[in-house]
């Protein structure tokens, strides 16, 4: 795995899945997709990044620990359920905001924030799990 | 799309049906978030728990004066959205649950040091009370579904906390049975969901006798093995003892409080309250596992000499007598069920925290090589019998009212039936008491072997105060059971007849 075509590629690669995961975990309201996909390819992107340059490395471009990466999506999921307490119906009911910027509508929703929130659960949890397998020198595996 | 959705407005108070929940939930990814600090996790931790109880309390308040609450999620109407719904029973276990944790706590807090910071245990302990108090507020079986794998997850992570081999060893017969229950739990549901189109547990109760009864039967029949597999009924109970006294004292309690109960609560929905035609076809079935489990539990206590091990054998032999109930069916035998799922959360816990202050004491783990520490700790012992006589069921301790309760709803059905459940249940009080007080005899009582000097117990306050006050509990409630006795009353009106459970959810038009 250690090649000098392998150390090259592998930003380039991280950086694009890292795009494609944010897209796909927005698009997934409507469309296939979602916070579960997304931050499986996020998850995966951290793989890579682990496999070329090494865990640590992985886990310093990370700078949170990927459990608490995990903590913070089970949070605001939760939270993002909360809110609905204030427009006087049942919990995880969805709120949304259209903001009119220019000539185009942006939806906001409080089931995006979920679906952020199932994202960065999926990307915390399978980035410590696969920066836990990998060892160090990217040798193992 | 417009009939789908509620328009009412939701009242605010019932959010309390979900608000332990979501706090038990959002305590746990906190804690997780700040685990660098032990302190303030366990601060965090007891905040989140008191909220919880403050909010069964609540809830169950409510419950008595109004009958059961629910809420759908997301405003959907209840066949397609979630309900949670809660009524007498599942709130009641679900404060008890809260209760334990928070005792639990205060027990763990004595047991560790500084150096197991960051092993993320109040954060785990909070998940393993988010599902456990899911799965008795849920009002939803793929939901109950989710919230097994959420405990599951969470006491996984728990009983190799310490990572020494014997807890690997019984994490790995722990985690393979109970993932394959959970596993059969599911296969059960997709049948059940290909078979009348709903999981909704209100909706059930009115599809389920339209259905074709040879493919419920099948259905409740796994979904009997995978609770029966939850609650280590006999003959699935192996990995119990195989497994519970692997982790620290303050673990194993909370397992032995909290997940078998599960188990034996969700049988009891499912095949008293969702399937009862069904029910009666297994009744000789469910007859079978009561009596072996009450009666092969206290034995296997009573060939027994590791202490925790001894006490998982009692663990199953309650079970056992939580099945009689669910064998017997009437509102009495419901009722004396639900009242002993109760105490036996309080009960159960209770003696594995006293079994872990006991092995502190003596060092030992072994009943064969403990003796004499009556003279150097008469609390402990005092707390032990207490506790031993409450698990046989000697009045007026709690453990009484529960099996009076069952053997006075297996005289009333008669029948073969009834009278074996009836002799079972007095011959597993006789046997429970047997092996218990063997076990205090050797512990307490006996003459020291060895060098015949005993260390003197270490001081732990936290640990003696936490296991006093389940024990006080447990004699209080068996003092003055009025409340107890006409909970279970109530509980099990409403498991007999759902149709309260029923319109509140807001089915009530759509039940045949």
């Amino acid at each position: 795995m250690n090649t000098v075509i392998f150390r090259t590629i592998a930003p380039l690669i991280v950086g694009t899945m890292l795009v494609f995961s944010v897209y796909i975990c927005l698009r997934g309201h409507n469309e296939p997709g979602g916070g579960f996909i997304g931050g499986l390819i996020a998850a995966s992107a951290i793989a890579v990044l682990g496999m070329s340059s090494g865990r640590d490395a992985a886990r310093r471009a990370l700078r949170f620990d990927p459990i608490a990466i995990a903590a913070a999506g089970v949070l605001l999921a939760a939270s993002s359920g909360l809110l609905s307490l204030f427009t006087g119906s049942a919990f995880m009911t969805s709120i949304w905001l259209y903001l009119e910027l220019g000539e185009t509508t942006v939806p906001l929703s409080t089931p995006m924030f979920f679906d952020i929130g199932v994202y960065l659960v999926v990307l915390g949890a399978i980035s410590a799990i696969g920066l836990g397998l990998e060892t160090d020198d990217g040798e193992g595996l | 799309m417009e009939e789908l959705v509620q328009t009412s407005a939701v009242a605010t108070a019932d959010w309390i049906v979900v608000l332990p929940l979501v706090l038990a939930l959002i305590g746990a990814a906190l804690a997780l978030m700040l685990r660098n600090n032990g302190r303030v996790t366990f601060l965090l931790a007891l905040l989140v728990v008191v909220a919880a109880i403050a909010c069964e309390i609540g809830l169950a308040l409510r419950i008595w004066q109004e009958g059961p609450v629910s809420m759908t999620m997301g405003n959907w109407l209840p066949p397609f959205g979630i309900s949670f719904t809660a009524d007498l029973f599942g709130a009641s276990f679900a404060l008890a649950a809260s209760v334990v944790t928070l005792l639990v706590l205060f027990y763990a807090e004595a047991d560790r040091s500084a150096a197991d910071g960051r092993d993320g245990f109040h954060a785990l302990v909070l998940l393993l009370l988010a599902g456990v108090t899911g799965s008795f507020l849920t009002g939803d079986l793929f939901n109950l579904y989710v919230w097994f794998e959420v405990m599951l997850i969470a006491s996984f992570g728990l009983i190799v906390t310490g990572g020494s081999a014997l807890q690997f060893d019984g994490a790995v017969k722990y985690g393979f049975l109970n993932f394959l229950a959970t596993t059969l739990f599911l296969l059960a549901l997709g049948l059940l969901y290909g078979t009348i189109g709903t999981l909704n547990m209100a909706d059930i109760i009115g599809k389920a006798p339209s259905a074709n009864p040879a493919v419920i039967t099948a259905i409740a029949a796994l979904l009997l093995l995978a609770f029966g597999m939850k609650a280590a009924a006999f003959p699935v109970n192996a990995w119990l003892p195989a497994s519970y006294h692997t982790p620290p004292a303050a673990i194993s309690a909370l397992f032995a409080g909290l997940l078998t109960k599960v188990g034996v609560y969700a049988a009891l929905r499912s095949l008293v309250v969702l399937l009862p035609a069904t029910r009666d076809i297994l009744e000789p079935v469910i007859a079978l596992v009561a009596i072996a489990s009450m009666i092969l539990g206290p034995l296997g206590a009573l060939g027994e000499t590791h202490l925790r091990r001894a006490m998982g054998f009692f663990v199953i032999g309650g079970i056992g007598a939580a099945f009689a109930g669910i064998a017997l069916a009437t509102p009495g035998g419901i009722g004396g069920a639900g009242a002993y799922i109760f105490h036996s959360m309080l009960t159960m816990t209770a003696l594995y925290l006293v079994s872990g202050m006991i092995e502190r004491s003596t060092g030992q783990v072994d009943t064969r090589h403990m003796g004499g520490l009556y003279a150097s700790s008469a609390p402990l012992s005092i707390m032990f019998l207490v506790l031993v006589l409450a698990v046989a069921g000697v009045p007026p301790l709690l453990g009484f009212w529960p099996k009076l309760l069952l053997i006075e709803a297996g005289v009333a059905q008669g029948g073969w039936l009834g009278t074996s459940l009836v002799v079972a249940l007095v011959l597993n009080a006789v046997l429970t008491l047997i092996a218990g007080t063997r076990i205090w005899a050797h512990v307490f009582w006996r003459q020291t072997t060895g060098t015949g000097k005993v260390p003197a117990p270490r001081r732990g306050l936290l640990r003696y105060a936490a296991a006093a006050a389940i024990v006080g509990l447990a004699v209080a409630v068996g003092l003055w059971p009025d409340f107890l006795l006409a909970g279970a009353r109530m509980g099990a009106a409403d498991l007999a007849d759902p149709a309260r459970y029923i319109a509140a959810v807001g089915l009530a038009g759509s039940a045949p």
